[in-house]
């Protein structure tokens, strides 16, 4: 059963579906009108904190967050 | 449920023959189809244990078709963050799939469509809902249910039209001087969603 069916552009370029749909999804969002746009980007804050595991000890995490100070 | 008894058996002998054995059938047919040479060879090996559950066990069985097509189509419509509409009943609902707007009756054929960023309008007598989808999938089933998933759907009047505008001059502009794939399609994207909008916002 040969796959040959065409690629999106997106996934031409290395991206994969979910950051295509993310990328959608910002891109509206920052053209919305403005009590809707704050709601929006309230909504989508992010706030976390990843470490790599090396040898059995976390190493240096990095923090992604949205709202600084937290 | 006779109509669809031909297809079903039909398929689950191709599914045997040319898959390997764990493919199974709808989970309506479980008692049938579950498979006995697994079984069988089970039963050597463990004799005192029941063989193991699938989870296609634990499933409902799939909701009968209608004999006949139903008056309205159910419509469930949700983001991420909130569930727009659920279980609503309407005449008909147009998506903005990838191959273009489609338009979805009671009794569509089921279809699972990737929706590009479009205007999905919702029809109920004659009222019109749209939405500006950003992106999602549509699964239309065979019972007249269709379930509709975006990531950010919008009403048409919550979109600043200047935005889109100096969005679509600025991704235009960053489509020219991409230099690596990778920019050109996030530029290429960009200029699409924003072509879509100003689309939606005029047509």
């Amino acid at each position: 059963m040969a796959s040959t069916a065409a690629v999106p552009f997106w996934r031409a370029a290395g991206m994969t579906y979910i950051t295509y749909s993310n990328i959608c999804a910002n891109l509206v969002r920052n053209c919305l009108k403005e009590p809707f746009k704050a709601e929006a980007l309230n909504r989508e804050k992010v706030h976390f904190s990843l470490s790599k595991w090396a040898g059995g000890k976390p190493e240096k995490p990095t923090l992604r967050s949205d709202t600084p100070g937290v | 449920m006779l109509r669809q008894a031909s297809r079903l058996i039909s398929r689950s002998v191709t599914a045997a023959s040319s898959k390997s054995v764990t493919a199974r059938a709808f989970s309506t047919e479980l008692p049938s189809t579950i498979d006995s040479t697994f079984v069988e060879s089970w039963k050597k090996v463990a004799p005192n244990m029941d063989p193991p559950r699938t989870p296609s066990s634990f499933m409902k069985p799939r909701p009968s078709t209608a004999s006949s097509i139903p008056t309205k189509l159910t419509v469930n419509f949700v983001l991420p963050y909130a569930s727009e509409l659920s279980g609503k009943e309407v005449d008909m609902v147009i998506i903005p799939a990838t191959t273009g707007q489609m338009g979805v009756l009671p009794g569509h054929v089921p279809t699972i469509a990737e929706l590009k960023p479009g205007i999905m309008s919702v029809h109920e007598g004659t009222d019109i809902k749209k939405y500006f989808v950003s992106s999602g999938f549509a699964f239309l089933h065979a019972n007249s249910v269709a379930d509709i998933i975006a990531v950010e759907a919008v009403p048409l009047e919550n979109i600043d039209a200047s935005q889109v505008q100096k969005g679509l001059v600025e991704f235009t502009q960053k489509l020219a001087s991409a230099s690596t794939d990778l920019e050109k399609a996030e530029a290429q994207i960009g200029v699409e969603v924003h072509s879509a909008m100003n689309a939606a916002l005029s047509g």
